[in-house]
């Protein structure tokens, strides 16, 4: 402590760590969606790939309200919410690789990321297939009086399936302790929201099924914190299953393949301009919680953490082709 | 001398019930699920009477919903459950096919050995009951196509009884066919009857001028037929595969290096079906012991018709396999 400098009240030294934590976590994303873009194009990754610029606020606002012992079960477009559940940037992007320190052994790829340490139910890449898994999860919690919740993200696109409306139904009947997050960013794929629900207020849908439902901007990082923390404690005290409508964007395409012709440069442009980086680093530094030389050593960090992932990729390992059939069944018997 | 009485009278229906019961005494992780399996007594009236002595939360009466209900099941299964889910019919389970194919089959695989799916689906199959085209198909050879699942086909009683509990210690999710004109067979069990090996065919009965391979309801056909040809100095083989996948191809093969002759009966449909399976590893793996063309009996490539003389005409009937046999047996011999 400086001489003569009046000492920090230690909660507001909290907040800003806290609020630091979670700027870098957005930030990492960023910048590791931007380094996965590169890699894809000089073909280090390959198959179907989709980045989650201009989401970041739902995962890591998310994520706040969520415990160890929770489970996450999330979407394809889940390198934002693998990194923000704190699976290292080493194993996603080893995994990116097809490399066997993957976090999926290089068997999953950009849309199969799992991790049991983290209790991380993978990215799924059947629109709306996960939300049955996440039901089920937190019946078994339920049923074993384990006193934790299962957090499960869905794209506005989800909600035309019959899985969606499955669950939500079955999560009601029975109670269980599921917060679901619906990321609405406006468009399946190419399909704009208007284009594919008669109804397209995603929260009159929850009431439907007798669940409480927020709709909050997804752009705004303590918004979705907030909210996400107020759901997350009604799942807690037993009252059912509660759905978190965060409304966002993608600032990039679909995926890699992707030409956007279905929405005007303009809205994306506009969208841009709400970015949540962005807002979030302008309210931070307007309550003097960051600095530019702080702002700067984050991103040197960041920095650092994305050529160490990138290096720990490219010095990985490929599995053996001996090894091809292994896990299509289990090597071990359950206990 | 009286004997003491050692076995006990069931059905098929009471054998599988009775499996249940057993898993979910002995393990409080196990529960059924599904349509109607609690109230109403399950569908084929299989988990009659498990309501009252188990209670709701463990016999879990589902809505109409079998892919999040199948779904639930395998999420339940990797929060460290036993479920047992039943699908009324093989037909209804394709309203689940997303979560058993994309999901319970895969997960293992793409996450790399992390995390397993113990999951037991239980579910009808096969014509017989005149239900008519959307309730009696067997599809338990097309689920058998798929990597990551275990495809049983229980015909005992002591099957019925016995594969159950082997399937829930399975690291891995496992399919139950229950044939459903077996539920009312009637027969004596061991009292001490109880789990059985999932992972080998059975020779059912033994004999040496053809091998006849089946599985389900068309095992007791194959016996039926087997016996009458008995009659006639051709002595049949009868192997019951009793699982599809992982399929045991040992016991067949070996069989018809003995008897030179194949003949596979499938309710299933021919074209890409499971008989063609077994055909080809025949191909592969006994082309030189065989004196003639492996045949198939089979279901016949039409939706199943409704009326009882076109229903029987569809499935292999007792003289079809006869008069196979016969023919097979009679121009080589």
């Amino acid at each position: 402590m400086n001489a003569g400098q009046t000492p920090e009240p230690i909660h507001m030294a909290r907040e800003r760590d806290h609020n630091h934590h979670m700027l870098y976590q957005m930030l990492l994303i960023r910048r590791f969606e931007g380094k996965c873009a590169e890699l894809y194009s000089s073909m280090k990754i390959r198959g179907f790939m989709h980045l989650y610029d201009g989401e970041e606020a739902v995962a890591v606002g998310v994520m706040q309200s969520l415990t160890a012992d929770d489970a996450v079960v999330a979407t394809y477009r889940e390198h934002g919410h693998a990194l923000a559940r704190g699976i290292s940037a080493c194993s996603i992007m080893a995994e990116m690789y097809g490399k066997r320190e993957g976090c999926s052994r290089g068997r999953g790829g950009s849309m199969h990321l799992f991790d049991d340490k983290t209790r991380f139910f993978g990215g799924n890449a059947i629109v709306g297939g996960g939300l049955p898994i996440a039901v089920g999860l937190a019946l078994a919690d339920k049923v074993q009086k384990r006193p934790r919740l299962t957090c499960c993200f869905f794209g506005e696109g989800a909600v035309a399936e019959g899985e969606f409306h499955e669950s939500m139904n079955l999560a009601a009947l029975w109670q269980l302790p599921v917060l679901f997050v619906c990321e609405n960013n406006l468009y399946a794929m190419g399909t704009a929201l208007a284009l594919s629900e008669s109804v397209t207020d995603i929260t009159a849908k929850a009431a439907g099924y007798n669940i409480e439902a927020e709709a909050v901007d997804g752009m705004d990082l303590s918004a979705v914190e907030k909210a996400a923390n107020k759901a997350a404690s009604r799942v807690r005290s037993g009252k059912g299953p509660v759905m978190l409508e965060c409304r966002t964007y993608r600032f990039r395409a679909h995926s890699m393949f992707d030409p956007e012709l279905y929405r005007a440069k303009s809205e994306v442009e506009a969208w841009k301009g709400r970015c949540p980086i962005a807002s979030f680093i302008r309210l931070l530094k307007e309550k003097g919680m960051l600095t530019d030389t702080e702002l700067h050593e984050m991103e040197e960090r960041i920095a650092i953490e994305i050529d160490d992932a990138v290096a720990f990729a490219e010095a990985g390992m490929w599995e053996p082709v001996e090894e091809l059939t292994r896990f299509v069944y289990s090597d071990r018997r359950t206990e | 001398m009286n004997s003491i009485k050692n076995t006990v009278k069931m059905t098929y229906r009471e054998a599988v019930r009775e499996a249940i019961r057993e898993a979910m005494r002995k393990d409080e992780r196990v529960f059924l699920m599904g349509e109607d399996v609690g109230r109403y007594g399950g569908c084929f009236a299989v988990s009659k009477g498990l309501l009252e002595e188990f209670g709701p939360e463990r016999i879990r009466d589902t809505p109409l919903s079998e892919s999040a209900f199948v779904g639930a099941g395998i999420g339940a299964a990797l929060g460290g459950m036993r479920p047992i889910v039943e699908i009324m019919t093989v037909n209804f389970s394709l309203l689940a096919a997303d979560q058993i194919l994309n999901n319970a089959a895969t997960y293992l695989h793409m996450s790399g050995g992390l995390f397993n799916v113990p999951i037991v689906i239980r579910m009808s199959t096969g014509g017989g009951k005149q239900l008519a085209a959307q309730h009696s198909h067997s599809l338990e050879g097309w689920y058998a196509h798929i990597p990551g699942i275990k495809v049983l086909t229980p015909a005992t009683l002591e099957d019925a009884r016995g594969m159950l509990w082997t399937a829930l210690e399975d690291p891995d999710p496992v399919l139950i066919f229950e044939n459903n004109t077996l539920y009312n067979m009637e027969g004596e069990l061991p009292v001490d009857a109880g789990a059985l090996d999932i992972d080998h065919a059975l020779i059912r009965r033994t004999g040496t001028h053809v091998t006849l391979i089946t599985y389900g309801a068309s095992l007791f056909k194959s016996l039926e037929a087997a016996e009458q040809l008995s009659k006639e100095e051709i002595q049949a083989e009868v192997i019951d595969l009793r699982t599809l996948r992982p399929l045991d191809h040992d016991t067949f093969l070996k069989s018809i290096s003995k008897t030179h002759r194949a003949v596979i009966v499938d309710e299933g449909w021919r074209s890409g079906g499971i008989s063609a399976e077994i055909s080809a590893r025949i191909m592969e793996g006994a082309f030189y012991d065989l004196d003639a063309p492996v045949e198939r009996i089979c279901g016949a490539e039409v939706p199943m018709p409704y009326p009882r003389h076109l229903e029987e005409k569809a499935l292999p009937q007792v003289e079809t396999i006869i008069s196979t046999v016969r023919r097979m047996v009679k121009s080589n011999g």
